[in-house]
C-alpha cells in the first residue's frame, strides 16, 4: 500500500504524464560527519531549482527534489538511492557529498540503468570503478594541486623553500591530490615529514606537533573539512610554527564558515585548491552568487564552494535532458558521454570516457585579509600575486 | 565528560549515549555567550554548568526516570539516543551544521619551558578538570549526601532499605553528570572546531573510556582517559598515526579479555 501510494510512475525510461512534476533523487548528509558540506550542497540544489522553477521548470515539468538523509554514512547512502528509485520513482538522481559516498552510490543507481551526475565525488575510485553512469561536473581531484606544485617548484631558488612535510587523511579524496602534490614536486623540496593518518581520527595534536617540529617550511595537508584545517593550525600557532606555505586540500574554501572556525587574522594566507570561488567572473556564477547572498545574506568570499558544485550539477542534468528531450536515463547518459561541451557557474563541462570533467581549470585560492582571492596558475589573468610567505598567526 | 557518563552509569543503570551531545550542547552555550555578550569562555561555566544541570534534571524526571524494570538499561540507551537526536536537530537549526571554534586570548597561546611549549587552554583545562574532579571526590566521600550516592552505587535496594530517597539521589546524579559536560564541553569547543555532529566522534571515545576505566568508576574513567590520550599521541607520533587507534582497542581487548569489568569496575555490584 506504501509503494502505491508513494509511486510516481516515473522509472529510469522517463517517461512523465503532462504538467506532473519531475522528482529528482538525492542523498546528501544532512547530519555526521559531511552536515557542513551535506547542508551547503542542498542549498546549492534548491537554489538551482527554484531558479529553474521560475523559469518554467525542465520540459515544462515543475522540479521537486526529494533529499534524503544518509548521517554521512556509505551503507545508508546505497539505501537512500535504493529507496529513492524503487520507492520514490524518481526521474533523475544527483549525487552525494564526497568521493567516499559517491562511488557506492553511483553503484548502486547504475544498477537501476540510472545517471549520477554529481559534483563532490572527484577521487580517482569513483573513475576507475568500470561505471558508465557517472558524471562529475568539478575537475578530477588529482589536478588540484598541480597549480600550487608548478608555482612551488618554479621559485627562483632564492625565494624556494627547501623542506615540504605532507600529513592527509585516507579518505579517498584527499589522498590522490597530496600524492599527485607530491609527485609533481618531487625532491625539489626535501620530505622532511610524510604521513597518513585515519579518516576516523579526530584529535590531530600529535601529529600537527610533529609537522611543527619537523619546522617544514611548506605544509601540504589532506583535509576533508574545517575542524581538521583548523586542529593543525592551532596547534601550529601553540607551537610558534608558521610555515612559509600551507596549503589544505578542504576546508579553507568553505567561506565564512572557515573564518568564524578559525578567526579572520589565522586564515590570513592559507591556501586551497579548487576550480571555483565566489569572486569568479563567470556570468552565471555573478547571477547564482547575487541570488545566494540576497536569499543567506553574507559576501561572495564568503559562498561556498559545495553551492557552486551542486548548482552545476542541476544546470548539467538540464542541459542533457533539454537535449534529449526527456528523462530517459540511458539517452541522458549516451549525451553526456558524446563529447558535447555544456556550461556551469564553475565553467565549461565535457566528459570524458570515465565522467571525468577535463574542461575545467585547477585553481589555488588564498585568502589575504578578509578576501579570498585566486593566485595560481600565476598565468591566469584574474590571478594576484601570492601572500609568499605566509604571515605569522594571529 | 566521561565522569559524568560513568557517574550515570553507577547509580542509575542508565547508558546515557546522548552524553557526546550534551557535551556540544555545553561547546554552543559557551560559545554564544563569548559571542553575544562577551563573556570569558571560563567565567561562562558559572552559567552553562548551572544550565546544563536543569536540563539534566529536567530530562531525567521526563523520561529517564520513567524507565523501570529489567530492560530499563536498554530501553536508556534507546530513549537517550532519541534524546540526543532531538538535540542535534535543534543545534543544527540554531548554529547551522557550519563549524566553530571557541576564542579566547589564552586558546591559541602557549610559552615555554625548556624548551616545550605548552598550551595555555591545556594548562588551565587540566587546572578546571582538578577542581571539578576534587570537588566530585569532596562531595563523594566528604558529605552525606555523597555517602548516599555511594551506597547506592553499591546497592540501590539496600540503600532505600536504609531510608535513602534513590530516586531522589539518581535525578541529582543524573544533573551532575549533565552539567559536568558544560566544562568538558568548553574546553572541547576550545580545542577543536565542531558543529552538531561532532557529538558522534565523542561519545564513541566516552562509552570506550568508560568501558575501558569499568563502569560506574570515577577514577576508571580518569585514568582510561589519561590513557587513551597518551597512548594515541604516542603512537601516533613514534611509530604511525594509522596505529594510533588501532593500539588503543588492541590494549582495551587484552584489558577486557582478562578483567571483563574494566579496570577498576566491580564485577559482583554489576551482576547483582
Amino acid at each position: 500500500m506504501l509503494m502505491m501510494t508513494t509511486t510516481s510512475g516515473a522509472s529510469s525510461s522517463g517517461s512523465l504524464a503532462k504538467g506532473a512534476p519531475v522528482s529528482i533523487g538525492i542523498s546528501l548528509s544532512l547530519s555526521g560527519d559531511f552536515s557542513a558540506d551535506g547542508l551547503a550542497y542542498q542549498q546549492g540544489y534548491k537554489l538551482w531549482a527554484a531558479d529553474l522553477n521560475k523559469a518554467g521548470g525542465l520540459l515544462g515539468h515543475k522540479v521537486n527534489l526529494i533529499i534524503k538523509s544518509d548521517a554521512s554514512s556509505a551503507t545508508q547512502v546505497v539505501t537512500n538511492y535504493k529507496t529513492l528509485i524503487s520507492v520514490n520513482h524518481v526521474s533523475l538522481t544527483f549525487g552525494p557529498f564526497s568521493t567516499l559516498l559517491t562511488l557506492p552510490s553511483a553503484q548502486t543507481v547504475n544498477r537501476y540503468g540510472y545517471a549520477m551526475v554529481e559534483g563532490a565525488g572527484g577521487g580517482p575510485s569513483v573513475f576507475s570503478a568500470g561505471l558508465s553512469n557517472v558524471f562529475d561536473v568539478t575537475l578530477p581531484v588529482s589536478y588540484d594541486l598541480a597549480p600550487f606544485a608548478h608555482w612551488l617548484t618554479s621559485l627562483p631558488n632564492s625565494k624556494r623553500p627547501t623542506t615540504i612535510a605532507y600529513a592527509t587523511s585516507n579518505d579517498p579524496f584527499t589522498q590522490p591530490v597530496v600524492q599527485e602534490a607530491q609527485k609533481l614536486i618531487g625532491k625539489k623540496l626535501k620530505t622532511v615529514y610524510n604521513n597518513v593518518f585515519p579518516a576516523e581520527l579526530t584529535d590531530f595534536t600529535s601529529i600537527a606537533d610533529a609537522v611543527a617540529a619537523s619546522h617544514a617550511q611548506v605544509v601540504v595537508l589532506g583535509s576533508v573539512d574545517v575542524p581538521t584545517v583548523s586542529a593543525f593550525m592551532q596547534a601550529f600557532e601553540q607551537a610558534h610554527y608558521t610555515p612559509k606555505a600551507f596549503v589544505a586540500t578542504a576546508g579553507p574554501d568553505q567561506g565564512k564558515s572557515f573564518i568564524t572556525a578559525v578567526g579572520a587574522g589565522n586564515a590570513n594566507g592559507m591556501m586551497v585548491p579548487n576550480s571555483w570561488y565566489g569572486g569568479s567572473t563567470n556570468p552565471q556564477s555573478v547571477k547564482m552568487v547575487a541570488e545566494y547572498i540576497k536569499l543567506y545574506g553574507g559576501t561572495a568570499a564568503g559562498v561556498n564552494a559545495d553551492i557552486a558544485e551542486a548548482y552545476s550539477v542541476g544546470q548539467v542534468m538540464a542541459q542533457a535532458v533539454t537535449a534529449t528531450g526527456g528523462f530517459n536515463n540511458a539517452k541522458i547518459i549516451k549525451y553526456l558521454h558524446s563529447g558535447k561541451t555544456l556550461s556551469s557557474v564553475q565553467g565549461a563541462v565535457k566528459f570524458n570516457s570515465l565522467g571525468e570533467n577535463l574542461a575545467q581549470t585547477a585553481y589555488t585560492f588564498q585568502w589575504q585579509g578578509s578576501k579570498f582571492v585566486e593566485v595560481n596558475p600565476v598565468t591566469d589573468k584574474g590571478a594576484v600575486k601570492v601572500l609568499f610567505p605566509k604571515p605569522a598567526w594571529g | 565528560m566521561a565522569t559524568g557518563l560513568t557517574l550515570i552509569f553507577g547509580v542509575m543503570d542508565i547508558i546515557n549515549v546522548a552524553q557526546g551531545i550534551l557535551v556540544i550542547l555545553g561547546a554552543y552555550l559557551s560559545y554564544a555567550l563569548s559571542v553575544h555578550f562577551g563573556i570569558d569562555l571560563f567565567a561562562g561555566l558559572a552559567i552553562t554548568i548551572p544550565t546544563l544541570f536543569v536540563v539534566g534534571i529536567v530530562v531525567e524526571r521526563l523520561f529517564l526516570g520513567r524507565l523501570k524494570g529489567p530492560e530499563r538499561t536498554a530501553m536508556s540507551i534507546l530513549v537517550t539516543y532519541a534524546i540526543s537526536l532531538v538535540i542535534e536537530g535543534a543545534l543544527n537549526m540554531i548554529f547551522t551544521a557550519n563549524p566553530v571554534e571557541l576564542h579566547a586570548w589564552y586558546v591559541n597561546k602557549s610559552f615555554e619551558i625548556f624548551g616545550t611549549y605548552i598550551a595555555y587552554i591545556d594548562v588551565f583545562g587540566f587546572i578546571m578538570a582538578a577542581i571539578l574532579l576534587g570537588g566530585l571526590y569532596v562531595m563523594l566521600y566528604r558529605t552525606r549526601f555523597g555517602a548516599s550516592i555511594r551506597a547506592s552505587l553499591a546497592d540501590q535496594t539496600a540503600a532505600a532499605l536504609i531510608g535513602i530517597d534513590v530516586r531522589r539521589v539518581s535525578t541529582i546524579c543524573f544533573g551532575i553528570g549533565v552539567a559536568v559536560t558544560a566544562a568538558g564541553g568548553m574546553v572541547y569547543g576550545a580545542t577543536n572546531a565542531f558543529n552538531a555532529s561532532s557529538s558522534y566522534d565523542l561519545i564513541s571515545r566516552l562509552l570506550v573510556i568508560i568501558v575501558l576505566g569499568g563502569m560506574g568508576s570515577l577514577g576508571g574513567a580518569l585514568l582510561a582517559g589519561i590513557l587513551m590520550v597518551t597512548l594515541e599521541d604516542v603512537v601516533g607520533v613514534v611509530w604511525s598515526p594509522v596505529w594510533s587507534q588501532i593500539t588503543f582497542f588492541l590494549v582495551l581487548v587484552l584489558v577486557l579479555s582478562l578483567r571483563p569489568q574494566g579496570l577498576f569496575g566491580k564485577q559482583s555490584a554489576r551482576v547483582a
